[in-house]
């Protein structure tokens, strides 16, 4: 089991706001959470990646047999969790080129691979640019500064191929994104599609499941899971809205 | 009073050296120390209540009771293979024998052995008076560095090393170096001051720089001085029309760090970039205080300070500039910043502007802040292990002072010494 989280509860500043949240996700699979504004999905996906400002009142979540909770944030990417940020953080002062790079020789490290000099990245880097249709320049630009929303969401997505997670976690990924650049990133996280690639799809809007089509849809609210199924969970959502899955809650 | 006790021991040490000094039988040069001495013995150590050093006590120094360095004339040192033309004090003493000169289209020269040629050269631009440790530099330096670039000469790139050796007691060296490049001419100086490990010493250089008009010096200072060393260094440099003088200062070493630059823009459409880092660590304090006279029109002035602070470490910008009436259209731009690393840091910062001009585009910023958490972050959910993170976000915060140098050995020492500095700080 790539990740199994059972019975997790969270809180920001003493509120609670995930309340007992289990959630399976298989090897190869691609799971969907949707759910309303303010019902925990950014929360999940921070107390997972192991933000600090996040209090794991109860539960466990374990990865690849790992107890998650108990690891440094660094030590999770190592290990192949990956999160694509709603908001990538801007770096003034530090380098794409150099950002990316450091970031693939730690986790490459981890995985008693060489590092790989400057030129070697190159190659690497400007290949998967390529295929996300990003201008080389910005490898030389400082990390996600002057660039627009859609070029930040690129960028995490070009973190991802470059980094090559075993599960990635992908919260909103689609927020901001036009139709063309949703398609681009949609398929760049469909190429890393796989039998030991998972992957948790965060989103507030069916639209981003046309593109990467999920296993599995899980909808949340109130920071429980109220109801789980097939692709078909997300468009009945689409069509009757929040509404009828928040009574329920 | 320790303070008065450790001035009069350098006191003392005048009136003993007084007719042994270099350039004792020049009339000129007597006057001037004997002037010097009587301004130092009536002041002493600058102390707090002393505006200029409020925020920096020389108590330490004061009492520490220094001789004057002993080391021999022919003292083994090692060094790293020259790359360029260098001149290499040695306790604050011209060793020829470590300089590589070949081909200089310029003189570069022991300022000991030209003493009998220097009047009009030494004390033009120093103030003793006004500048306690310039007295004591006036009254007791023994050499220093005497460069004339001439007409229109580019210089090239001269490095100047200045090397503290172990002595059993702590020696005192107050180089005086003596700097003018001719109209037109032009010249980069690297200039590196360290000590041997643990080394006690004060080393108390001053500077006199005279640009002419159309003069270019780039003045680069990596301070890496020995961890029990002081280090106080004050700089004067008098800019005329057309002239730049810019200075690019790194304080990463010293138990105590003083650099005072005293810059006159005499005239029209002289500039001057005053840029730097100060690396402290726990336990060292970093001062960094500038006075720039803007004193003729059209002229544009730039200063960039970052202060990075660690565990119990104070830093200290004062930063005035002087407009005077005659300065119409004066461009002046002043921004210092401080990234605290520790809730026991300190940074206290002066900026200081009198505009006596009205037609005048003055700006000033300080700021002081923390490591960003979500940047910090950021860095880690992508595998960075945490001290190579903030070694990122620290690099990231001062590479701003040495952005604008152009690429060479200055830049390249300094971002050097940039990048190494933090994963020194985690391993202390």
């Amino acid at each position: 089991m790539m990740l199994k989280i059972e019975n997790l509860s969270a809180t920001v500043d003493g509120k609670a706001i995930l309340n007992g949240i289990s959630l399976e996700i298989p090897d190869g699979e691609i799971h969907a959470i949707m759910g309303p504004n303010g019902s925990g999905k950014s929360t999940l996906s921070y107390v997972l990646a192991g933000r600090d400002g996040y209090e794991v009142t109860g539960g466990t979540a374990t990865f690849n047999g790992q107890d998650l909770l108990e690891m440094e944030p660094e030590a999770r990417a190592a290990s192949g969790l990956f999160l694509a940020f709603q908001y990538p953080v801007e770096l003034p002062g530090v380098g794409n080129a150099n950002f990316l790079r450091t970031a693939l020789n730690a986790i490459r490290k981890n995985r008693g691979e060489p590092e790989l000099d400057a030129m070697q990245f190159l190659k690497v880097a400007r290949a998967r640019m390529q295929a996300l249709s990003m201008p080389e320049d910005m490898l030389k630009r400082g990390v996600n500064v002057g660039f627009s929303g859609g070029e930040k969401k690129r960028n995490e997505v070009l973190q991802m191929a470059l980094l090559q997670p075993r599960l990635a976690i992908l919260d909103e990924t689609d927020s901001g994104l036009d139709i063309d650049a949703l398609k681009i990133v949609a398929d760049g996280v469909n190429a890393q599609r796989g039998p030991e690639f998972s992957a948790l799809v965060i989103t507030h809007y069916q639209r981003l499941l046309d593109y990467i089509v999920p296993d599995r849809v899980h909808v949340l609210v109130k920071g429980r899971i109220v109801k789980s199924g097939g692709p078909d969970v997300a468009l009945a959502l689409e069509k009757d809205g929040y509404a009828s899955v928040q009574e329920a809650a | 009073m320790n303070a008065v006790s450790g001035a009069a021991g350098f006191s003392q040490r005048f009136e003993g050296l007084r007719d042994r000094l270099p350039g004792a039988k020049q009339p000129w040069l007597a006057t001037l120390r004997d002037d010097a001495a009587a301004s130092f013995a009536a002041q002493g150590f600058p102390t707090r209540r002393d505006e200029a050093w409020k925020y920096t006590s020389l108590a330490a120094v004061a009492e520490a009771g220094f001789d004057e360095p002993l080391t021999l004339l022919d003292a083994e040192v090692a060094l790293p293979p020259s790359v360029t033309a260098r001149v290499v004090f040695v306790d604050g003493r011209f060793r020829a024998d470590l300089a590589s000169l070949d081909g200089l289209g310029f003189t570069a020269q022991s300022l000991a052995r030209q003493l009998d040629t220097a009047e009009g050269r030494v004390g033009t631009l120093a103030h003793p008076a006004r500048e306690p440790m310039v007295a004591l530099n006036t009254m007791l330096f023994e050499d220093g560095l005497l460069i004339d670039v001439p007409e229109g000469v580019d210089g090239g790139v001269l490095e100047l090393l200045s090397v503290a050796t172990a002595s059993e007691r702590p020696q005192a060296f107050h180089p005086r170096h003596i700097i003018r490049l001719a109209p037109g001419a032009s010249l980069t100086i690297v200039e590196t001051a360290s000590g041997a490990s643990g080394a006690a010493y004060l080393h108390n250089p001053v500077f006199e720089i005279d640009l002419a008009e159309g003069a270019r010096l780039t003045h680069g200072r990596l301070q890496q001085e020995s961890r029990a060393g002081f280090h106080l260094s004050t700089i004067y440099a008098a800019v005329a029309e057309r002239a730049v003088y810019d200075n690019f200062t790194l304080n990463a070493g010293a138990k105590l760090v003083r650099n005072e630059i005293h810059i006159a823009l005499n005239g029209p459409n002289a500039a001057c970039h005053m840029n730097g880092a100060q690396l402290v660590g726990d336990g060292q304090h970093a001062d960094t205080a500038t006075v720039l006279d803007h004193a003729a029109p059209d002229c544009a002035s730039r200063q960039t300070y970052k202060t990075v602070l660690a565990g119990r470490a104070r830093g200290v910008f004062q930063g005035r500039i002087h407009v005077h009436q005659a300065a119409q259209r004066t461009d002046g731009y002043q921004m210092n910043q401080a990234l605290l690393l520790s809730p026991d840091a300190e940074i206290d910062s002066k900026p200081q502007l009198e505009i006596y001009a009205d037609d005048v585009k003055c700006s000033h910023g300080a700021t002081v802040g923390e490591l960003d958490a979500d940047q910090l972050f950021y860095l880690r959910a992508r595998g960075i292990p945490e001290p190579a993170a903030k070694a990122m976000l620290v690099e990231a915060f001062l590479v701003e002072a040495v952005e604008e140098l152009p690429e060479g050995l200055l830049r390249e020492r300094l971002t050097n010494a940039i990048s190494g500095w933090w994963q020194g700080q985690e391993a202390a």
